[in-house]
């Protein structure tokens, strides 16, 4: 039906082709809604990024290097994001018991992504870079700080999702809740992954 | 004989299940409710609440510019200590009305009041949806708003007086308790109130464009949707890039402010002593809030501009001029909204290469503002047009467009900003362009809308009286504030009387200020006629304005969803005004060009092909999905 109408339209002139029904977007709301939430999370991050590098630009900065854990963090991270991807393909492929564990990995993963966050503070102030002080060291509680506060949504967002697989509801026919639930993942990911390297260029 | 019982039961089935949705009690009824054109209602009354609140403040602060030997403890009752003994109001509650009235105008009525009304009540019933994307968040959004209204309002009534360091809240002063008595906890309640304003205005924002995009019904293709949604969705999508940078400007300030850090400070002496701040700097906040603080500007006048448009087409019984311009200006608007911020800030000590880039990027939005006030004239030109309220209004709209813009050119010269920065000149250009004509989107709309609101039609006549007796004293007001500034009156000083340059054009500030205080007793008409209208207007028919958008073919009083049965499809556009050969003069978006064979164009003719199709697209109808 819609190729027949396609032939037909392309013998009347150029300018009318374009005037074919379109179908209106069938993309899920919900999923919609999430793109749209993830915008204005980086336009946060884009004014602090901004922020940093015109303060950045008239001296007065503080330089010091990122402790260790932060690298570690990273790969955490990195690797917790992997695990979301699994748990993914398990709930697609109606593997209840990977999926089970990859969610649970995931989890866990992201506590602890939190919590050597938390321990890289600390090594901060032995390292004597304080949230009061220099803006350079400001500016990185304040990145970080606000990355933790979105992992912590994110851990939400899991958690719905952890209890939803062990209650078998998350399954090949009903991804919607898993797939929100990977892409805010998978973002809240590659910010971090922004974030460190931004950092480290502009330490 | 069963068959036809069987299609009865299926019937009152199918009513049943439309009436489900309506079984509410008073509370999710009225208050947390999630149906849309509730929640327009919501922001519209409370935008109008802070209107009067707004305006009030503004009139005060009038009399002490323009009558200062006036004896003002008739006042006394509301503002209590405020009022000295001798009937002259505090100086430093002068700063705080002054500040309170920007921030209210601009965000609580122009943002809130108007595109939290219009975006809520129109997208649905313009695109053909039952609600919006998710009604939870909608409902979250105007709750968000309300408890921001509230700490705003309790700000009020603080001891030490609200945040008074002028709606910019530029540090140092507004992050220094110590720095005026407004930026104390006046301040504070004023960070946690705007907070709480940019989530609610997020939460709303990303629903009106995940509704435009994804819920139109068949066969609304974007070059058919009506210029109000058009202007809704790029006013969303700029506060969705936008509001965000003003949090994070907030959220460095509270660091600032409470924890000590010194993002915005640095170098600060106070009584000889030197604060501890070190290496901030306070142009870095301005950067930060004129990033939103510019395009707020078309956040508060795109939704008038989208307006307007719909009511001149409609009145002037013609299609609008140059559909596809408008659109393509709007877009452009947007764009160069973005990247104009430092012209706010000219005198800042910015390099003078950098104001000139910004200098020309200003000027340039002069060309998409010029296509839109030629497009509203030639629209108007040689129409049939109909004088309603809110026709005057949408007229009087482009009028203060033009104006304001005018003077918008002159003070985008870097050169010529630095004489008349900060001066009344300014404050008279953006209360033209910005302020009354928003206003004015807001007092077309109302009228305009009214009967698919409440059901009821408002009075013609008082409308008409209200627009004149507004349009007029908007005029007086502020054309003679322009020659004020440029004498070099600055804005927010307490009195003038103790300068020399400043005596001759007394008698000037007093004119602006008796304007002033006749508009703001104008504006009681419009109260009155909207409150009594609600309950005992005139009723109103299906499509009063025989216009030929979704909404007027929806029940007089919609119910949740909006249109019994089947959502209507979409045929043509919304402008089919006055068509050669056509029965009447309008022909509404759902009428197929099958059944207008005497008045189709011939590439329509070819259209009718493609019918069967829109026809038989998905409904994207909420209510069938769901169940």
């Amino acid at each position: 039906m819609k190729l027949k109408l396609g032939e037909k339209m392309e013998n009347v002139q150029q300018y009318k082709v374009e005037r074919e029904p379109q179908e209106t977007l069938a993309m899920d709301p919900m999923k919609f809604i999430l793109w749209l939430f993830l915008v204005s999370i980086i336009m946060l991050f884009a004014s602090q990024s901004s922020a940093y590098l015109v303060r950045r630009a008239e001296g007065n900065w503080l330089e010091f290097e990122m402790p260790r854990i932060f690298w570690y963090s990273t790969a955490v991270l990195v690797v917790s994001s992997a695990a979301m991807q699994w748990a993914y393909y398990s709930a697609k492929k109606d593997q209840f018991k990977q999926l089970k564990i990859a969610i649970s990995i995931t989890f866990v993963l992201g506590l602890a992504f939190l919590w050597m966050q938390f321990e890289g503070w600390r090594k901060l102030v032995d390292m004597n870079v304080y949230f009061v002080g220099n803006p350079s060291g400001s500016f990185f509680y304040v990145f970080t700080g606000l990355h933790g506060f979105h992992i912590i949504s994110g851990l939400i967002v899991l958690l719905y999702s952890w209890i939803a697989a062990f209650k078998l509801q998350v399954h090949g026919k009903n991804l919607r809740r898993i797939q929100i639930c990977v892409s805010y993942w998978h973002f809240l990911d590659i910010l971090w992954l922004y974030l460190f390297a931004f950092l480290l260029t502009f330490n | 004989m069963s068959a036809i019982e069987g299609v009865v039961t299926a019937q009152h089935h199918a009513e049943e299940h439309e009436h489900h949705h309506e079984a509410q009690n008073f509370w999710q009824k009225y208050i947390f409710c999630e149906d849309h054109k509730v929640i327009a209602k919501q922001y519209l009354i409370s935008g109008i609440i802070w209107a009067v609140i707004g305006i009030s403040m503004s009139v005060v602060f009038r009399i002490q510019l323009g009558l200062p030997e006036s004896n003002l403890s008739w006042l006394k009752p509301i503002l209590g200590g405020w009022i000295s003994e001798s009937g002259k109001l505090d100086p430093n509650f002068y700063l705080a009305l002054v500040t309170m009235h920007g921030t209210i105008m601009v965000f609580f009525v122009l943002t809130a009041g108007l595109s939290g009304t219009f975006s809520n009540f129109l997208i649905p019933l313009q695109i053909g949806a039952r609600d919006m994307a998710s009604g939870f968040m909608n409902m979250l959004s105007y709750w968000f708003f309300f408890v921001a209204s509230v700490i705003m309002f309790i700000s009020l009534f603080l001891q030490t007086g609200p945040a008074a360091g002028g709606w910019v809240i530029y540090p140092p002063l507004s992050a220094l308790p110590q720095a005026h008595m407004g930026s104390g906890m006046g301040m504070t309640l004023w960070l946690v109130s705007m907070a709480l304003f940019i989530v609610s205005q997020l939460l709303g924002g990303i629903n009106y464009i995940t509704t435009v995009i994804n819920l139109r019904t068949r066969g609304m293709s974007f070059d058919r949707l009506p210029l109000t949604i058009w202007s809704f969705l790029i006013t969303a999508i700029l506060g969705l890039i936008s509001f965000p940078v003003l949090f994070s400007s907030v959220l460095l300030l509270i660091f600032d402010r409470h924890f000590g850090t010194s993002f915005y400070l640095s170098d600060i002496y106070i009584n000889g002593e030197a604060l501890p701040n070190v290496g901030g700097s306070p142009i870095l906040f301005q950067h930060l809030f004129w990033f939103l603080g510019h395009p707020e500007v078309y956040i508060v006048l795109l939704p008038g501009l989208g307006i307007t448009s719909e009511v001149i087409a409609t009145n002037s019984r013609k299609p609008i001029f140059g559909y596809r311009a408008m659109i393509a200006s709007m877009l452009g608007i947007a764009f160069l909204a973005f990247i104009v911020w430092a012209h706010h800030m000219f005198v800042t000590g910015m390099n003078p290469f950098l104001g000139s880039v910004f200098m020309f990027l200003t000027l340039i939005i002069a060309v998409p503002s010029a296509v839109k006030g030629f497009n509203y004239i030639t629209t108007l030109w040689k129409g049939n047009i109909v004088f309603t309220p809110g026709m005057l209004f949408s007229i009087g709209l482009v009028s203060l467009f033009v104006s304001g813009g005018l003077t918008g050119i002159i003070l985008g010269n870097s050169a010529l900003d630095i004489q008349l920065h900060d001066t009344y000149f300014v404050v008279a250009h953006f209360h033209l362009v910005m302020g009354a004509a928003s206003a004015f989107g807001l007092f077309a709309g109302v009228y305009h809308w009214f009967p698919k609101m409440f059901g009821r039609m408002m009075n013609t006549t008082l409308g008409q009286i209200h627009f004149w007796f507004t349009f007029i004293g908007i005029y007086l007001i502020f054309i003679p504030m322009h020659y004020v500034g440029i004498a070099g009156f600055p804005r927010r000083y307490y009195q003038f009387t103790s300068y020399d340059f400043t005596h001759k054009y007394m008698d000037m500030n007093m004119f602006i200020s008796v304007a002033a205080i006749l508009s703001f007793l104008a504006q009681f008409i419009f109260l009155w006629n909207f409150f009594y209208s609600i309950f005992k207007g005139k009723r109103a028919p299906q499509n009063p304005w025989r216009s030929n958008t979704l909404e007027w073919t929806t029940p007089i009083h919609p119910g949740h969803g909006n249109w019994e049965g089947q959502i209507p499809a979409v045929y043509r556009w919304s402008y089919d005004y006055s068509k050669p050969g056509a029965k009447e003069d309008f022909i509404p978006q759902n009428i197929p060009y099958s059944q207008t064979l005497e008045s189709n164009f011939p590439h329509e003719n070819e259209l009718i092909a493609a019918e069967k199709a829109i026809e038989s697209q998905n409904f994207n109808d909420q209510f069938n999905a769901s169940h």
